[in-house]
């Protein structure tokens, strides 16, 4: 990059090139008034204030890059009478009642205005007199048309920033106003409530509704999705009020999705629980920590081994997870310990261990952008990973290439891409396809083939028996789409998967996700920038849960339990019971336990060989952190019979969920923001969670709850005095987080493997060699249809998701604005479907499976392909996973098939369901 | 073998005053008298006299009927072209003598004009390409194809070839600029976005002879090395639409545009492309973000189109008229053209006259002209014996030329040192009648209507002189509005971001130079010289003419009006609110305003 040498107002200044004269100036520290430059954003020369001399010529110094020697003034008479214009004018149109504005002492025209000086007199005669109406329709925002300075930094952040495009500018001259299409309301537009605008308005003009400033603020990692997204919460006294984007953090940079920003507000919410509840008779009792936490131990210490079952929570931080899992072993004696991932990408972890040593994502999510292709396969970006899906958007508006698999036609789909409509449960066949013209049309990687993997033959022989005739029938995608979409994947490099719950909630769920780490080996997209597959993880720290071995399978770092002889290359890795006796000091159990399903439906059939079929129900007490399981897995009569018919169960959250209603005992929990701690996002990156409030009441954070109960069971090594201490002892015992440290992520952005103390940890994973297992191996593949296939009783097939304001069924929930933007449970269902069913959009609907019968309302698209039903999980009103099965899971990751459900659909005459839309 | 030639004007003005059912009407008395094969019947473009339309001309003689209606067919067909003789009360009527004129070029509307760019116009049939070949259509096009790219450039900035739209940029280096930006897209733009109020030079040349600027546009693709033009026009022009349509596709067909043009191993394609009435997309960087698809908003400049346009590629755009120039300077050599028109500016002009003048319509005349032979030769003077005041040039953004400017020859700079400006070449004719500070209020709140709104000082500025402007014509101007206007104006003029707002306070600025005292009037009379602002007017009755009706006693809302029945009635100043409900009632003409 060169530079330039300019004059500023008789300063040498020496810039980049290509700077502009504006940013010049400012970074030499001369002020240009100017409203409609925003660094984000691509300048726009609206506002006309920042016109300045240069070589004698008006110039817009936002738009005009900085050449040598140009001589550039600042501040001569002309220029002040064109910018002194412009701001009068701009006054005289705006509300300038400051003292009432969320803006004010933080307002760009304020500084404008103090720096141009406004003749008092002047304004009088230009003061405008009009009203112009406030559009309040926004649960988070407030756009008041009469602060406006239509600088148009909304409209350009929508489109740069967010890529939705839900504003604009519209009318003409005087009557111009920002707009949303047809003019609709902001609620009822295509606004994605991100916020980002608000954000960047210079003025008063967009405001977050209810806006208090905080008086402190402290840096954390956001709560929802995995993304982990860093965020600054404002505190003011004991409440929460207010949550901005860190613009340092590499991945999200400043920006959050609708939860993020204004989904906070669930920490301050009174339904939080306050004390420890016991139940007496049937109902609760608020009792003390000593009274809970003895009964708790006095309870527990009766139950060991196979009688016991732990639920670790991907919402609490690393340590957390860390002492479940060790309680689970040391205090329980039981490898029953599960967490939600066995719900989700357990199929994943489990399933890719053996093709390339981890399924960790293979790189930064800051490398998004450097992708050329991304393979997009059943997942949602933009709805349930909203900062990677504007990676992904902003990407691609650059040139990369989209392939979108996915039977319903989401959000990405807006922007230019080549989509594979494939029925739920048919990715293998898909994918297989593909490999087959890759492998028939020599867009093969062979070098990578040849020196980086292994079994290729074997793989390859298994494509032989398969057709694209056979893919095309199975997936109900034409040949022609699988083969473009093949070639747009294998040409284009660095490609980068996505995949997520519609990939994994299979019972063959890790058929899919060998096929596709497998498209990404035979065209060599591993080990690269860019490159690679990515797994999106569903919850802020479930990446911890695995990574703390909240699983039977392994300790604590992947290091695995007696008895996981499944993957035949890990038999050189012997089981490490041994060093974690040595290290935790007790006997270890050496029999499997039980993961999510498995811990309620015993009967469950792919896991673990006909000896495990044929197990009783063994688990007579539960301890279970911070999951929703009533709501939460599949098949959910089987977790609610469980939960009744237990001896003992205790729970542990932050509210009273559906699942501690069922408990003996509930403990009151913090919540992220009232504790230290480490998340590992999706990126495999460890992050600081830091105290930004006290929890409510007696309340207290989980690490500290599941050692004093171990203590009062007279366990040893349960002592810690913070966070800090546990993660030392991670660090010790777990060789991928051995470098981590408080002190070191202060400063450092660490993703694992981070070795030891020196090691910088691995932004890009299997760069030399694969990790573990060195090649990757290849496997052979085969398409296996879904275990339950609609017929003549179900004929639809229901798939299930997220939507973009909720997240599962608490947190968000408890948000009031949250609940304005997405208020019921509902139902998409194709046009050619509802139409046989004379079913419109708004109609109470029956959805019916052979498990169960649920109500909800109907929304008529074509979203959504014909035969397929999309219904949310969040609305405990409607619970989904009444109707999903558990009776099959996947023989490798224990994951049940969720996501193909075959349901009939009824059309039910109810005025109003009773309870929706409360609580 | 056709015995006659008729040439009834199909231009939209004309269409409008029933050129259709002329045709028909005429079809239905050719077959009466069995004359359908002897008398060929043209639809033309736009012969210019709009005033008097629908126009009828008769070859070979050269017989100009005008004001014809089917109804005169019966008569024409039997009298004319059957007897042989010329139907007199059709032929036009010299207003000054009263006496008809046979021929087109005796009236001194045609007479005065040198018509080059309009040459084909209501001559030929737009809708039949032999037609513009056979008189040397297609040949400049031919020649620019044989020479080199450079030398294309150089023939059209030596002849002098000034940007018609409005500015007067000087066309051959524009096309030098795009020449020389290196890039391998290039594209040639034209604009057909003719928004100015009343002008309508570009619609008839695009009616007329739509392939005068399809070769234009072929020879400027040759000229900066592009192969694909854009063409855009208004939605509002659907007959030059069609007729560009048809145009494109005959051309198409000859070879003349496509592939391999003329076997030269050059292409060109051309893609219409309409727009959607906003005023300001004819602001070239407007015109190109609505192309693309996006809102038709005016971008900074520079990087100038020619260097980044379309697409981000260099792109040269040329107004209709510019465009239409080009063949004949390529055909007839830019010497010849050259020797046409004054120092600075070359050529001839059209101008769409229209407002208090005997003959509206379109003219063109060479440049250098005084405004004094158009107002008065061509234009037949002011209507009904008034007074002339002033000429408003060059659109809603143009200025106003007052009667001592009169023999001012019109050129693009002296109009700009006189505060007005060529524009697209409206021309609209005052009378005393005319308020100029009304007119002015006129204008701008036309500009300020089309005011994009992106940039401040347009969107704020045009609104708060029009506010002031307001204020003044309905009697409650303050004594410093006259330098709060002019301070205003310079700053909006100076501060805007594209040709609209820095040429929108034009009329006023011009107004407040050459009418002064009828603002000063205005504010400090609290009078409206012209007599045309309602809220300043004084009713009174005049004694000798009112016949006592009590018509306006009963039409007064403010019972302002005494008198008795059969005596001159008085009006009292003091209750009168000058609602004019009385002058509107009066059968006699008693009621007058001072």
């Amino acid at each position: 990059m060169q530079e330039v040498k300019l004059v500023i107002d008789n300063l040498e200044i020496t810039v980049q090139e290509g700077t502009t004269v504006l940013e010049a100036a400012l970074q030499n520290g001369i002020y240009i008034p100017h409203l409609c430059h925003h660094p984000d954003l691509k300048p726009a020369g609206i506002c006309r204030l920042c016109m300045v001399d240069a070589d004698g010529q008006m110039l817009v110094s936002c738009r005009a890059a900085a050449a040598e020697g140009m001589v550039v003034k600042t501040g001569t008479p002309a220029v002040e009478k064109v910018r002194r214009l412009a701001v009068e004018l701009l006054i005289a149109e705006h509300d300038a009642e400051c003292l009432t504005c969320g803006k004010n002492f933080n307002c760009k025209l304020q500084e404008v205005t103090r720096f141009v000086q406004i003749d008092r007199e002047r304004l009088q005669e230009l003061k405008a007199s009009e009203r112009k109406p406030v559009d309040n329709s926004h649960p988070f925002i407030t756009r008041d048309y009469n602060k406006c300075v239509l600088c148009g930094i909304c409209v350009r952040t929508c489109d740069e920033i967010q890529g939705a495009g839900a504003i604009d500018f519209a009318l003409r001259g005087y009557a111009t106003k920002i707009s949303t299409f047809g003019d609709n309301p902001l609620r009822e537009s295509a606004c994605e409530s991100c916020g980002e605008c608000v954000e960047r308005c210079p003025v008063g003009a967009l405001l977050p509704v209810g806006f208090q400033q905080p008086s402190r603020e402290v840096e954390t990692v956001c709560p929802f999705c995995g993304t982990g997204c860093g965020l600054f919460l404002g505190v003011r006294g004991d409440k929460l009020v207010s949550a901005r984007g860190n613009p340092r953090h590499t991945t999200n940079k400043g920006r959050l999705c609708v939860k993020g920003r204004f989904g906070w507000s669930f920490v301050n919410s009174p339904e939080r629980l306050q004390a420890p509840l016991i139940k007496k008779d049937g109902r609760f009792v608020e009792a003390g920590w000593d009274e809970a936490l003895d009964l708790v131990a006095g309870k527990l210490s009766q139950y060991r081994g196979e009688e016991a079952g732990v639920f670790a929570s991907a919402k609490t931080s690393n340590e957390e997870i860390y002492m479940a899992s060790k309680f689970a072993r040391v205090v329980l004696g039981t490898n029953n310990i599960a967490n939600v991932a066995h719900l989700c990408h357990a199929n994943t972890v489990r399933g890719l261990l053996p093709v390339t040593g981890s399924a960790g994502m293979t790189v930064p999510a800051w490398q998004i952008r450097e992708s050329a292709c991304f393979f997009v396969a059943g997942c949602n970006p933009t709805e349930a990973h909203p900062v990677i899906g504007l990676e992904i958007r902003k990407a691609v508006r650059e040139g990369a290439r989209l392939i979108i698999a996915n039977p319903k036609e989401i959000s990405l789909c807006r922007l230019p891409h080549l989509r594979l409509p494939l029925r739920p449960g048919t990715d293998a066949a898909l994918i297989m396809g593909m490999a087959k013209v890759i492998l028939d049309e020599g867009l093969l990687d062979e070098k990578f083939i040849a020196e980086r993997t292994i079994n290729f033959e074997a793989f390859k022989k298994s494509l032989e028996i398969f057709s694209l005739n056979e893919a095309e029938e199975v997936t109900g995608v034409s040949k022609d789409l699988i083969r473009e979409a093949a070639r747009v994947y294998a040409s284009s490099k660095p490609a980068l998967i996505f995949w997520a719950m519609g990939i994994t909630q299979h019972s063959h769920g890790h058929n899919n996700v060998w096929a596709l780490a497998h498209l990404a080996m035979m065209t060599g997209n591993y080990g690269k920038p860019g490159a690679g597959v990515a797994p999106l993880r569903g919850h802020n720290n479930v990446q911890g849960a695995t990574d703390m071995g909240a699983t039977p399978a392994w300790y604590p770092g992947y290091q695995l339990c007696p008895g996981y002889e499944l993957y035949p290359r890990f038999n050189k890795f012997s089981s490490s019971q041994e060093k974690f006796e040595k290290a935790w000091g007790y006997k270890l159990p050496d029999s499997p336990g039980l993961s999510t399903v498995k811990q309620f439906n015993v009967k469950a059939k792919g896991w673990g060989g006909a000896a495990m079929r044929d197990l009783q129900q063994k688990i007579k007490a539960w301890y279970i952190i911070g999951a929703d399981l009533v709501n939460g897995v599949a098949e959910s009569g089987h977790v609610r019979r469980s939960l009744e018919e237990a001896e003992f169960v205790v729970v542990q959250d932050i509210f009273l969920t559906e699942t501690a209603k069922m408990a003996d005992v509930v403990l009151p929990a913090a919540c992220f923001a009232e504790k230290d701690g480490t998340f590992t996002s999706t990126d495999r990156r460890v992050q600081r969670i830091h105290k930004v409030l006290e929890p409510p009441g007696k309340a207290k954070a989980d690490w500290w709850i599941t050692s004093e109960i171990a203590r009062r069971m007279e366990y040893s090594g349960f002592d810690f005095q913070n966070p800090g201490q546990i993660m030392d002892e991670i660090a010790s015992l777990v060789p991928i987080y051995g470098g981590i440290s408080y002190e070191r992520l202060k400063e450092e952005e660490l993703r694992w493997p981070c070795i030891d103390k020196n090691h910088p940890g691995t932004p890009v994973l299997h760069v030399d060699q694969f990790i573990k297992i060195e090649k990757a191996e290849f496997w052979p593949l085969e398409y296996i249809p879904s275990p339950e296939l609609p017929d003549e009783d179900f004929p639809l097939i229901m798939t299930t998701g997220r939507t973009l304001p909720h997240f599962h069924y608490n947190m968000t929930r408890k948000v009031e604005g949250l609940n304005k933007l997405c208020p019921e449970d509902f139902v998409e269902i194709n046009e050619i479907d509802a139409a046989d069913l004379h079913i419109q959009s708004g109609d109470n609907i029956k959805v019916i499976s052979r498990r169960g019968s649920v109500v909800s309302k109907a929304m008529v698209s074509n979203r959504i392909i014909p035969g397929v039903v999309f219904k949310t999980i969040h609305f405990i009103e409607s619970p989904t996973n009444m109707l999903t099965s558990s009776e099959f899971i996947d023989p490798m990751g224990t994951t049940p098939n969720t996501k193909v459900c075959p349901v009939r659909i009824e059309k039910v005459a109810i005025r109003k369901l009773e309870g929706l839309g409360e609580k | 073998m056709y015995e006659k030639h008729i040439l009834i004007c199909a231009g939209t003005g004309c269409i409008s005053s029933g050129a259709l059912d002329v045709e028909e009407a005429l079809i239905e008395e050719l077959k009466k008298h069995n004359l359908q094969d002897k008398v060929r019947i043209i639809m033309s473009g736009c012969h210019g006299f709009c005033e008097k339309g629908p126009l009828f001309i008769v070859y070979p003689e050269d017989i100009f009927y005008c004001e014809v209606t089917a109804e005169d067919m019966p008569e024409l067909v039997e009298e004319y072209l059957v007897k042989g003789n010329i139907v007199e009360r059709l032929l036009y009527k010299d207003p000054t003598t009263d006496k008809r004129v046979i021929s087109h070029e005796e009236i001194p509307f045609y007479s005065k004009q040198m018509r080059l760019v309009l040459r084909n116009c209501g001559v030929i049939d737009p809708e039949n390409i032999d037609e513009y070949i056979i008189r040397g259509g297609y040949s400049g096009m031919k020649k620019a194809l044989e020479m080199e790219p450079i030398e294309v450039v150089n023939a059209v900035k030596s002849s002098g070839l000034r940007g018609r739209g409005g500015a007067g940029f000087p066309t051959g280096m524009k096309w030098e600029f795009a020449y020389r930006s290196q890039n391998d897209k290039k594209y040639m733009v034209c604009n057909a976005d003719e928004g100015d109020p009343g002008a309508f030079m570009d619609r008839s040349v695009l009616e007329g002879d739509p392939h005068a600027v399809l070769e234009g546009l072929v020879i400027g693709g040759r000229a900066i090395g592009s192969d694909e033009a854009y063409i855009y026009v208004r939605a509002e022009y659907p007959l030059a639409i069609k007729r560009l349509r048809t145009a494109i596709a005959q051309a198409e067909e000859y070879g003349l545009l496509g592939k391999n043009i003329f076997n030269s191993g050059i292409d060109f394609k051309i893609n219409i492309k309409e727009g959607a009435g906003a005023f300001v997309c004819g602001e070239e960087t407007a015109l190109l973000a609505s192309i693309e698809g996006e809102r038709g908003l005016p971008r900074p400049r520079p990087p100038f189109p020619a260097v980044k346009g379309l697409w981000g590629k260099p792109t040269c755009i040329n107004n209709v008229e510019t465009l239409a120039n080009v063949p004949l300077i390529l055909r007839k050599g830019a010497d010849w053209y050259s020797s046409i028109g004054t120092e600075g500016s070359k050529g001839t002009k059209i101008f769409a006259l229209t407002g208090k003048i005997n003959n509206t319509g379109l003219c063109e005349v060479p440049m250098g002209i005084s405004l004094r032979e158009i107002v008065y030769d061509i234009g037949g003077g002011i209507r009904n014996g008034k007074k002339y005041k002033a000429v408003q040039i060059g659109g809603p953004s143009g200025g106003c030329i007052p009667e001592e400017l009169l023999d001012l020859p019109i050129d693009f700079d002296s109009l700009t040192a006189k505060g007005a400006m060529m524009g697209s070449g409206g021309m609209v004719v005052m009378d005393e009648e005319t308020c100029m500070v009304d007119l002015a209020r006129y204008f701008l709140s036309f500009t300020q209507n089309e005011s994009c709104g992106k940039c401040t000082p347009c969107r704020e500025g045009t609104k708060r002189m029009l506010e002031i402007l307001l204020r003044i014509t309905q009697g409650k101007g303050e004594p410093e509005d006259i330098p709060r206007l002019e301070k205003l104006a310079v700053s909006v003029k100076d501060s805007s971001l594209c040709g609209l707002g820095q040429t929108a306070p034009n009329p006023v600025l011009t107004t407040l130079r050459y009418f002064r005292d009828e603002y000063e009037a205005h504010i400090f009379d609290r009078r409206c010289p012209a007599g045309q602002c309602k809220d300043l007017l004084t009713y009174y009755i005049d004694a000798e003419l009112c016949i006592g009706c009590r018509a306006c006693i009963k039409a007064c809302p403010a019972e302002a009006i005494t008198g008795e029945k059969k005596e001159p009635h008085v009006i009292d100043e003091a209750k009168c609110i000058s609602c004019g409900a009385c002058f509107d009632k009066c059968k006699k003409d008693a009621v007058k305003t001072k």
